[in-house]
């Protein structure tokens, strides 16, 4: 694995993973986001209808919340999850969690993480989750951590334990790492964590730096824990203390605004969660991202009233819809999509958007049809992943205040 | 496109009876070209050509509810090779509603469906499904689920509906009665069910695009069923469905019923046998000599887990599969089972509904796939030795074979060894 910066603006990093997987024909176009799948699926996805997207990332994220209960099977099918989910040939990285799941805080001990599957809670040990990464055979993986700081307000004392169970959980992956033949190849990444401790963050980061790791990733610093102020302080001092050669994983924070900032606080990958969020709440993501407009992209020319007219419209919305809708979507269930016969995003290329009408994926929300999800699914993840090409750009030509005024305001 | 463009000028001797009973009317939409004839048994093998395609039959057709394939996208559905499929007119009529369909330019395109469909009338989902329903001559009065208000639905009212839905294939509005009951209540039904197909002829304004399919009643009674044949047979409607049947009467009065049924209807015109899915009957009416077949059991089983196969059904979420790194079957060429084995999906069934979609997928390539090979056999003249061979693979043994298919199909000459 090799990383090529091709650009960077103070911690701002334009660049590309080459040489990844087994067969070291992948790369990966930074900053991006990886592919969100349960149990090796896109949610609500075929691979048909995958296939009709655009912009897939290379990469693709397994969770060991959807995996673990399946660690018997994967066992006895020897060949990773890759060929157990019929899945492309994509780099996998594994990690703990589903961060588009809440789990309850409460359950990580000195020797032990937990993961929820659709049968409950399960124990890990690191011998066990290293039992697991041996069945599922990722590409790269996170090391166990001690992520508990991101359900609660932790005291110091508790930010401080949890850097150093993750540094001590750290050194036995690595140790049993090097001793499982079927993750050679495979790479490790550490965790940071450290709550919303300045020190401990940067203790975390320094000390992980030093073990042999592949990469990092920066734990603990989900959308509900911290503003992004703080967020992006903390992001800043971490990124200090790591190498530049390797890449680093955010967890937890999708929403564009968001993703911006840590863009140029320095992170390199986030998680794909966001779309499928989205999604769920019956919800199509309809921000402008398309800095130069061709014919046959004009999202941001037809489409950028759109953005403003949101919030007048979410106080139809119950207390819980509003709470959860950011304002780079439009919600379908609203009446106002009944007979409206445009595409959900005027411009957009994707299967959605070329086939079918607000009205009708407006008719398969109130009837409930399955139909309405995969849809969604299919435009969120074009649009989104739509989103990170667009900022690739603008990071290349330098126009990256530009983007962001586009993304945030509908307008350059 | 217009059906006119798309009908062959060349509709053989089979359509030239017909055109000259239909005297002055225009021509209906649809033409029926009879490829092969069973020499043993009823079955044939035909092209039934619609406004958007040509159908090949016999053809099962899945059932798409609410203008949707259940987690089946239009492009994927057609490219399982479906060439027609039904809309429920209840439904629709429902939600979004006739007016919202016309606005958007018909259920075709509201769906963005390029093949055929056909709609029911929404008789039967009524008094199906909604506990409130009063019979008169009128038509059907109920309450609507979603706001209350009552509701008529008349013949008229349903042709309207159906015509805003531009449907290849519309059904007329039958007063249905459950296939087990008996008495006068039946005979009225089936009256009534006449004088309604008329009102419907009467109602269609676009006989030119939309086809009317006549629906055969008379319960479970032979000689009502005659009466009722002999008096739908004189209207000049395109096709003919069999009602009023597969509503859990006997399998021994069923199928006498579809026999009885198809030996009056005229042989120019495509017969649909209404709610039949299941592979046994759909080869035993195949060879009664029925066309068309529609069932919900194919795609709803799936979304619960079961995939259809040669010789049964997999229950999926059984524990049984957890380990099976097989897929669905060795022989589908389906693209669930090019990439999935039974134990991802089973898998998948705990944590997303991507899985009944890949198994949705994997029935209805079923139930196609297994209406092409009867096609095929009866085109290549050995429709008898493909039933043998199927039911050798469906049962264990020849005991275990249900007798009244045994007997169906010795009523049309072949026999099981
Ligand atoms: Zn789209
Ligand atoms: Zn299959």
């Amino acid at each position: 694995m090799r990383l090529e910066l091709c650009r960077v603006l103070q911690q701002c990093r334009r660049g590309v993973l080459l040489d990844l997987g087994n067969s070291g024909v992948h790369s990966l176009e930074l900053p991006g986001c990886l592919l969100y799948t349960r149990c090796g699926t896109v949610p609500h996805l075929t691979h048909h209808t995958l296939s009709t997207l655009k912009h897939l990332p290379a990469a693709t994220q397994l969770t060991l919340d959807s995996l673990g209960e399946h660690q018997e099977v994967l066992e006895e099918f020897q060949e990773g999850v890759r060929r157990f989910a019929g899945l492309n040939d994509t780099l996998l990285f594994c990690s703990l969690h589903d961060s588009a799941v809440h789990h309850p805080p409460g359950y990580t001990t000195n020797k032990t993480v937990s993961v929820w599957g659709s049968g409950g809670r399960m124990e890990l040990t690191v011998a066990q989750y290293m039992a697991l990464q041996k069945a599922i055979r990722p590409n790269w993986y996170q090391s166990m951590a001690d992520g508990e700081t991101r359900q609660l307000n932790p005291a110091r004392k508790r930010v401080c334990k949890a850097v150093d169970r993750t540094l001590s959980h750290l050194d036995e992956c690595l140790s049993l790492h090097f001793k499982t033949e079927e993750l050679s190849g495979a790479e490790i990444f550490g965790v940071v964590e450290g709550g919303d401790v300045s020190e401990e963050r940067v203790r975390s980061a320094r000390e992980t730096a030093k073990r042999p790791v592949g990469g990092f990733v920066l734990d603990g610093f989900h959308t509900a824990a911290m503003s992004q102020e703080l967020r992006s302080q903390l992001i800043t001092a971490v990124v200090k203390e790591l190498p530049e050669n390797k890449p680093r994983i955010l967890l937890g924070v999708g929403h564009p605004e968001e993703v911006l900032a840590c863009v140029e606080a320095g992170i390199d990958l986030f998680e794909g969660f966001f779309p499928f969020q989205v999604t769920e709440r019956g919800c199509a993501l309809s921000f402008s991202y398309t800095l130069d407009p061709n014919p046959e992209r004009t999202v941001f020319e037809r489409n950028g009233s759109e953005v403003e007219e949101i919030p007048q419209h979410r106080e139809n919305e119950t207390q819980e819809n509003w709470e959860q809708m950011t304002r780079f979507e439009i919600n379908l269930k609203d009446k106002r999509y009944q007979d409206d016969f445009r595409p959900l995003v005027v411009g957009c290329g994707c299967y959605c958007c070329r086939s079918h009408q607000r009205a009708y994926l407006h008719h398969l929300l109130m009837t409930n049809e399955l139909l309405a999800g995969v849809l969604l699914m299919v435009h969120n993840l074009e649009h989104y992943c739509g989103f990170f090409c667009s900022l690739r750009g603008a990071l290349e030509s330098g126009r990256l205040d530009a983007f962001k005024r586009m993304v945030l305001h509908g307008r350059v | 496109m217009a059906a006119s463009t798309e009908r062959q000028p060349d509709m053989g001797a089979v359509n030239a009876g017909v055109s000259s009973t239909r005297a002055a009317s225009s021509a209906p939409p649809l033409a029926l070209r009879i490829l092969a004839e069973c020499p043993v048994s009823k079955a044939r093998a035909c092209d039934l050509t619609l406004p958007h395609c040509t159908v090949n039959t016999p053809v099962f057709m899945p059932v798409g509810t609410q203008g949707t394939m259940k987690g089946i996208t239009s492009d994927q559905l057609a490219e399982l090779g479906c060439q027609i499929c039904l809309g429920n007119t209840y439904h629709l009529g429902m939600r979004p509603g006739p007016e919202l369909i016309e606005k958007a330019k018909g259920l075709h395109n509201f769906m963005n469906w390029k093949n055929n469909l056909l709609t029911d009338s929404g008789g039967f989902q009524m008094v199906s499904l909604v506990a409130l329903s009063e019979v008169t001559e009128e038509g059907v009065r109920f309450q609507s689920p979603y706001d209350g208000k009552e509701i008529m639905l008349s013949p008229e009212q349903s042709i309207a509906i159906q015509n805003s839905l531009g449907s290849d294939i519309m059904m007329q509005l039958d007063d249905v009665v459950s296939s087990t009951i008996t008495g006068p209540r039946v005979e009225e039904a089936m009256k009534r069910s006449i004088r309604w197909l008329d009102r419907c002829i009467a109602a269609n304004k676009n006989p030119d695009r939309q086809n009317l399919f006549a629906i055969i009643q008379g319960g479970l009674n032979a000689e009502l069923r005659k009466a009722c044949l002999e008096e739908m047979t004189k209207r000049d409607v395109p096709g003919f469905a069999i009602g009023g049947l597969s509503g859990g009467e006997a399998k021994d009065d069923f199928w006498r019923m579809v026999t009885l049924s198809t030996d009056y209807l005229p042989r120019t015109k495509p017969r649909y046998l209404m709610g039949v899915g299941y592979a046994v009957e759909l080869v035993v009416c195949s060879a009664l000599g029925c066309d068309m077949f529609d069932c919900v059991f194919p795609t709803r089983t799936a979304r619960f887990g079961t995939a259809l196969v040669p010789w049964g059904s997999l229950p999926l979420k059984k524990k049984q599969f957890a380990k099976d790194f097989q897929p669905i079957d060795p022989d589908c060429h389906c693209p669930t089972c090019e990439r999935h084995t039974r134990a991802y999906l089973h898998a998948l069934f705990k944590c997303d509904t991507a899985a009944m979609h890949h198994v949705t997928i994997h029935n209805i390539t079923y139930q196609l796939s297994l209406m092409q090979a009867v096609r095929t056999s009866i085109l290549e003249g050995r429709f008898p030795e493909f039933v043998r061979t199927f039911m050798r693979r469906m049962y264990p043994s020849q005991e275990t074979y249900p007798s009244w298919a045994v007997e169906a199909l010795a009523s049309v000459n072949i026999t099981l060894d």
